[in-house]
């Protein structure tokens, strides 16, 4: 597979906390790559420097060969890489159609001052993203009203209202009640499959995983301890052991 | 509220605004200069969406009568120089706001109050081009080509300034609703979503910023031609925290809001400080008190009739 993603020897430390200590990732064309670890393992600095909110203290991030550590968020979403969040970032004082509404306005150039922002094509297809969401009947609520897992979905919805080439989300399901779990996967990836976007999640729910993604990494103390196919890597008792906490019975001594 | 009770408040306000000025003609100057902060608390306004408050606009007011007392002897027209001051403060707007649009709250508004007051100095300070604290006289304008007397001339700028203050209001009413307009409220409540979104938020305020500047210079020009004397003092801090309290009064729920404000605030100041001439400014701290206690969408939510 083809990557259009190339993180190459990344270094970034906190203090003395190796949150990337020499990081080798590709993602690949239409690839779904799912990374797991212990918490504060340095998964979402991953995202950070992907998207430009953090600067590697050292190595390269090539997008499609060209080097973007460094450059600011605004001109990496520019090329086509978007993200969601952990904690959902939303417009608080909006409505869940103007939130989104607002980043098709990104998206197309906001920068015409005399035209509405719920201009006629921009409103259908902010209603078209919240139907894939499940969230057409939310369009009018005001996004600091909104339960947990709404929020988070409006907040990835956003993300894909942009039609990024790449999508980082941290953390996609944690705060989703879990019958919703992989029913929300699953509407997120058919989209997802659709346009052939590629996906970097990482999380922490390991059905999700087995089941979403196409490939596994796994992070512990800023490197990369395993990485493949997830029925591999979610077998190997090490990860098992250390990241997932189950102690197999009939491992060995 | 709805467009069309909004478009008949507007309408009914100025009807009022001609009625009184015909039947009291010493309101004509009062009313002139409420239009005209009013104008200039819209500028503000605008910012107010972002979170932002400047303590630092009436610089702009200054600059831009300033600029038609310097240029009335030789652009002797009204209709040449309204324009004129406005873009120029709007051009001031834009040099000062790329300066102050990478900062926010606390910053954003002392760093206007800062290049408010050194702006304030110059003009006091240069007396050989300011004439310092004694300010300076605007000379006569024409109207169109046309001369006018006293009267005449009076209701030359009031009619200027309540059609300059529908076009602002309506201006503002579209850029509000405009992707840039709502995106102001976002660098209030998640900038950084801005930034990953590839809409730079920086670029959103400054635009706000050259709008509120052109507004303050609109204002500007149109109190010079009112009051024909500029001085210093119209760049003071204190006129600056003026136009704050008048959007505050009026409420920044809606573009007739500063313009409710301005009134009220000019009003409460005449009435005020002609019955209770050493208390007028405890008057007007005791209303807006109550408006910020009871009213705290000021006193365009009380004619929508909800609180905002």
């Amino acid at each position: 597979m083809k990557p259009i993603l190339q993180a190459q020897g990344l270094r970034l430390a906190f203090g003395g906390v190796k949150a990337a200590d020499g990081i080798d990732l590709d993602v690949g064309e239409g690839e779904f790559l799912a990374i797991i670890g212990p918490n504060g393992a340095g998964k979402t600095t991953f995202i950070n420097m992907c998207t430009g909110w953090l600067k590697p203290q050292a190595g390269r991030i090539l997008w499609r060969g060209q080097d973007i550590a460094g450059l600011p968020p605004r001109r990496i979403t520019a090329k086509g890489i978007a993200r969601s969040f952990q904690l959902p970032q939303l417009f608080t004082e909006h409505t869940v159609l103007r939130n989104l509404a607002l980043a098709i306005a990104a998206r197309e150039g906001a920068f015409s001052l005399l035209r509405p922002l719920l201009r006629p094509g921009w409103t259908e297809e902010a209603m078209e993203i919240m139907r894939g969401f499940g969230l057409e009947f939310l369009a009018d609520t005001r996004a600091d009203a909104l339960n947990e897992g709404s929020r988070k979905l409006a907040d990835i919805a956003m993300a894909v209202a942009l039609k990024p080439r790449l999508l980082l989300m941290d953390e996609p399901t944690s705060g989703v009640a879990a019958s919703e779990k992989l029913g929300i996967v699953e509407t997120l990836a058919r989209v997802l499959r659709e346009t052939g976007v590629s996906a970097v999640f990482v999380e922490h729910d390991m059905e999700v995983v087995s089941r979403f993604a196409d490939r596994v990494a796994v992070w512990s103390q800023g490197r990369i301890v395993a990485n493949g196919p997830p029925q591999a890597v979610l077998a190997d008792p090490d990860v098992r052991r250390e990241v997932i906490g189950i102690e197999d019975a009939h491992a060995a001594p | 509220m709805t467009h069309r009770r909004e478009a008949l408040l507007a309408l009914l306000f100025a009807l009022a605004v001609l009625a009184a000025a015909f039947a009291a003609p010493w309101l004509r100057f009062v009313l002139t200069l409420a239009l005209a902060k009013g104008i200039a608390a819209l500028g503000v306004m605008l910012l107010l969406r972002a979170g932002q408050v400047s303590f630092g606009h009436a610089m702009f007011v200054a600059f831009a009568a300033y600029a038609v007392a310097f240029l009335a002897g030789r652009v002797g027209d009204a209709l040449l120089l309204l324009p004129l001051a406005m873009l120029l403060t709007s051009l001031l707007g834009l040099v000062i706001g790329l300066f102050v649009a990478r900062y926010r709250e606390i910053f954003f508004g002392m760093l206007n109050l800062a290049l408010s007051m050194v702006f304030y100095s110059l003009l006091e300070k240069f007396y050989s081009i300011t004439h310092g604290t004694d300010g300076m006289r605007v000379p006569a304008v024409t109207w169109a080509g046309m001369a006018t007397e006293r009267v005449g001339g009076e209701w030359a700028v009031l009619v200027a300034a309540l059609v300059l203050a529908i076009g602002f209001a309506l201006l503002a009413r579209l850029y509000l609703a405009s992707p840039l307009g709502e995106a102001l409220q976002g660098i209030k409540t998640r900038e950084a979503r801005l930034e990953f979104m590839g809409l730079p938020p920086r670029r959103v305020l400054l635009v706000a910023y050259v709008l509120s500047a052109a507004m303050a210079g609109t204002a500007g020009a149109l109190i010079a031609l009112t009051t024909r004397h500029v001085t210093p003092l119209m760049g003071y801090w204190t006129a600056s925290g003026e136009l704050v309290f008048i959007v505050i009064l009026g409420g920044a729920g809606g573009v007739l809001g500063p313009f409710l404000g301005a009134v009220a605030y000019e009003l409460v100041r005449v009435y005020a400080a002609a019955s209770v001439a050493d208390a007028w400014q405890l008057i007007l701290g005791a209303v807006l008190l109550a408006v910020i206690l009871f009213a705290r969408g000021g006193l365009f939510s009380l004619l929508r009739g909800r609180r905002a």
